[in-house]
């Protein structure tokens, strides 16, 4: 039996890697010097579709909620494996909580409509706050499966699924649909295949035509590049708010009931710190030291 | 009407978990705030015991629903008898524990109700909101580290309530208990149908904790810069020659060095040692988050300009792989004046 996955995923910073390039000299974090990445544990996510259907068949689609850059993510998708990509992406998203934003995306998966498992990452690293996952299985009125590591079953419409947890483990069957969100020890994701990157090369969606425009000039109208792209079904559709029939009111800033206060950046301070240098005499009287002051 | 802070209850071998008793404690504190009541909930099987225990701690009522289906924790029947009951009464705050439970729960609860949540909070406070003119008085501040620790944000939620936020658990101070506290004990009789049931729990294996590291006084920690797996002994010699406890920063649990048990950070435990030695940790501020509480930080890197020099107190530019038996050696030398029995 075939299973229909759809799996969501993130553009995100690369909150994880903050070197000191990305740091100002007032210790707070430079975001524009961080590189914009696929959240990690989405490509887990993807990697248990890919696995679902190497083994049962079935189609993998990959939706993703952001800004037009986002398609990167999707290309990204693309090339390890994914059947189909959409971009839900719409100025009125502009602003939504996790709230707002599992109720877009709810909506774009009612769109989608056949489908039997949607993964999703445990979490993403700009916000941690694993809780798209739960709430977009809520209004979509399934069981949901956090932190599951892997799939020990897969039968008729019941999925037997393994979750991790930091001090212990828990199998659970639970029939379909339902969601997942996968944790980052759930496997090795597969990198992109150099064959599906060719074949994929030329995706892409109707917001970045401009940008292509002026790169394959001989194209000379977006009509023209649309139709050579549909073609060869390299073309990336674009969901709007209004395509997938979401209700403004739900939707970005009115449609989150959290409002930021204020965000301070975190300064590192400085404190009063001794170098020690790389040497075996010095570091043992840093030790002394620790030892006479009874911090050891 | 009186303001209602709900605090949701975790179990853990048969107790409250020590994250309610935390919960408890700040509810506790935001209800004196607001002049209001704490609502303790506490959903399982055979669990009547506890709310006694929820009481002395801070609640003046219990909403107790004890059904044989709420034995173990699942997320759909547990949702259900939650959702119902914030719909009936309205709480004006609801708090639950950042645990794997308090995560799954939490979201699912607040998407039901249409109400905002904040993850991982990491303070509470009670504080006004103006916005276009209009005041909010008495809101709920949600105070939490995001964008990989590198912000510090502050949430409120004006008007869709309850106020609910998940709070990182070993951060709030419990405070002690008084058993001479009395309250009251509601009972819910919940009812399940097949939907709530989809999801069976086969197998659930549980563990009790292999380190302690909030109770740890030396903490060796290791991060990416350790290298590998195999390398990560070093970090353990170390640790275990002081006498200390072994963490690692997430990209060390990431890279598959060390369970994840061991993290220490903004997704790990928050520590307080009297010593932290950060061994080739770059000190991303969510790293930071959970340990620069410590009382003397020890950081070697490779990297001059590594972030985690910014907090610490002594710092070693080199190789941690030379520097660390350099340490081990002159603490056995230093301290143990007894003969260790080893060739060294």
């Amino acid at each position: 039996m075939a299973y229909n996955c759809v799996v969501l995923v993130k553009q995100v910073p690369d909150t994880a890697n903050i070197t000191g390039q990305a740091m100002r000299e007032d210790g707070t974090v430079n975001r524009a010097a961080l590189p914009a990445i696929f959240n990690p544990e989405d490509l887990n996510a993807l990697e248990m579709a890919l696995q679902v259907r190497e083994q049962h068949g079935g189609q993998v689609t990959v939706l993703t909620m952001g800004p037009p850059r986002a398609a990167e993510v999707l290309r990204e998708a693309l090339y390890r494996g994914g059947d189909r990509v959409i971009l839900l992406s719409d100025r009125k998203f502009a602003g939504s909580d996790t709230l707002a934003t599992s109720y877009a995306l709810k909506c774009a998966i009612e769109r989608i409509g056949d489908f039997d498992l949607v993964f999703c990452g445990r979490q993403a690293i700009d916000g941690d706050t694993a809780q798209v996952g739960p709430q977009v299985a809520e209004k979509l009125g399934l069981p949901q499966i956090t932190y599951a590591e892997s799939i020990q079953a897969l039968q008729g419409s019941e999925i037997v699924v393994r979750r991790a947890f930091p001090l212990g483990s828990e199998t659970v069957k639970c029939t379909l649909p339902c969601l997942l969100t996968v944790v980052g020890s759930a496997n090795q994701p597969r990198p992109p295949s150099a064959r599906l990157m060719m074949a994929c090369k030329l995706a892409a969606t109707p917001l970045e035509y401009p940008t292509l425009l002026e790169r394959w000039p001989e194209f000379e109208t977006e009509e023209a590049l649309d139709a050579y792209l549909a073609r060869r079904d390299q073309r990336i559709p674009v969901w709007s708010a209004a395509d997938v029939k979401a209700d403004e009111n739900k939707l970005g800033l009115s449609g989150s009931p959290t409002k930021v206060l204020k965000i301070e950046s975190v300064v590192l301070e400085t404190s009063e710190s001794k170098e020690i240098p790389p040497t075996p005499e010095s570091v043992a009287a840093l030790v002394q030291e620790l030892v006479e002051d009874y911090v050891l | 009407m009186t303001r209602e802070v709900w605090a949701f209850i975790e179990q853990e071998n048969e107790c409250v978990a020590p994250v309610s008793l935390e919960l408890l404690s700040k509810a506790r504190e935001l209800a004196d705030r607001l002049k209001g009541r704490v609502c303790g909930l506490l959903l399982g099987s055979g669990v009547t015991g506890l709310a006694e225990q929820a009481i002395h701690h801070g609640a003046d009522r219990v909403l107790l629903a004890d059904h044989p289906e709420l034995a173990l924790y699942r997320t759909l029947p547990y949702a259900k008898v939650i959702t119902a009951l914030v719909q009936e009464r309205r709480p004006y705050i609801f708090l639950l524990g950042a645990t794997p439970t308090g995560r799954d729960l939490a979201p699912r609860v607040a998407s039901g109700i249409r109400a905002g949540l904040t993850a991982d909070c990491t303070a509470l406070q009670i504080g006004d909101f103006e916005r276009g003119g209009e005041t909010y008085p008495d809101l709920l501040y949600q105070i939490r580290p995001a964008f990989g620790g590198n912000i510090i944000a502050t949430i409120v939620n004006p008007e869709m309530h309850p106020q609910m936020a998940t709070v990182r658990e070993g951060v709030m101070k419990q405070r002690e208990p008084d058993s001479t506290r009395r309250g009251e004990i509601e009972m819910i009789e919940p009812g399940f149908d097949e939907r709530d049931l989809a999801l069976r729990v086969l197998k659930r294996e549980m563990r009790a904790p292999t380190c302690d590291l909030k109770g740890a006084s030396v903490i060796v920690a290791g991060g990416a810069g350790v290298g590998s797996r195999e390398n990560f002994q070093l970090i353990r010699e170390l640790a275990q020659a002081l006498g200390g406890e072994v963490a690692a920063s997430r990209a060390a649990v990431d890279a598959g060095f060390i369970s994840h048990e061991h993290q220490v950070g903004q997704t790990g435990v928050t520590v307080r040692p009297r010593l932290y030695i950060a061994c080739g940790i770059s000190g991303a501020v969510q790293h930071r988050a959970g340990m620069d509480q410590s009382s003397k930080i020890v950081a070697i890197n490779s990297d001059p300009d590594a972030p985690i020099f910014q907090v610490s107190h002594y710092k070693i530019v080199g190789d941690l792989n030379k520097v660390i038996p350099w340490m081990i050696r002159a603490y056995r030398a230093d301290v143990a004046h007894l003969p260790t029995g080893e060739s060294e």
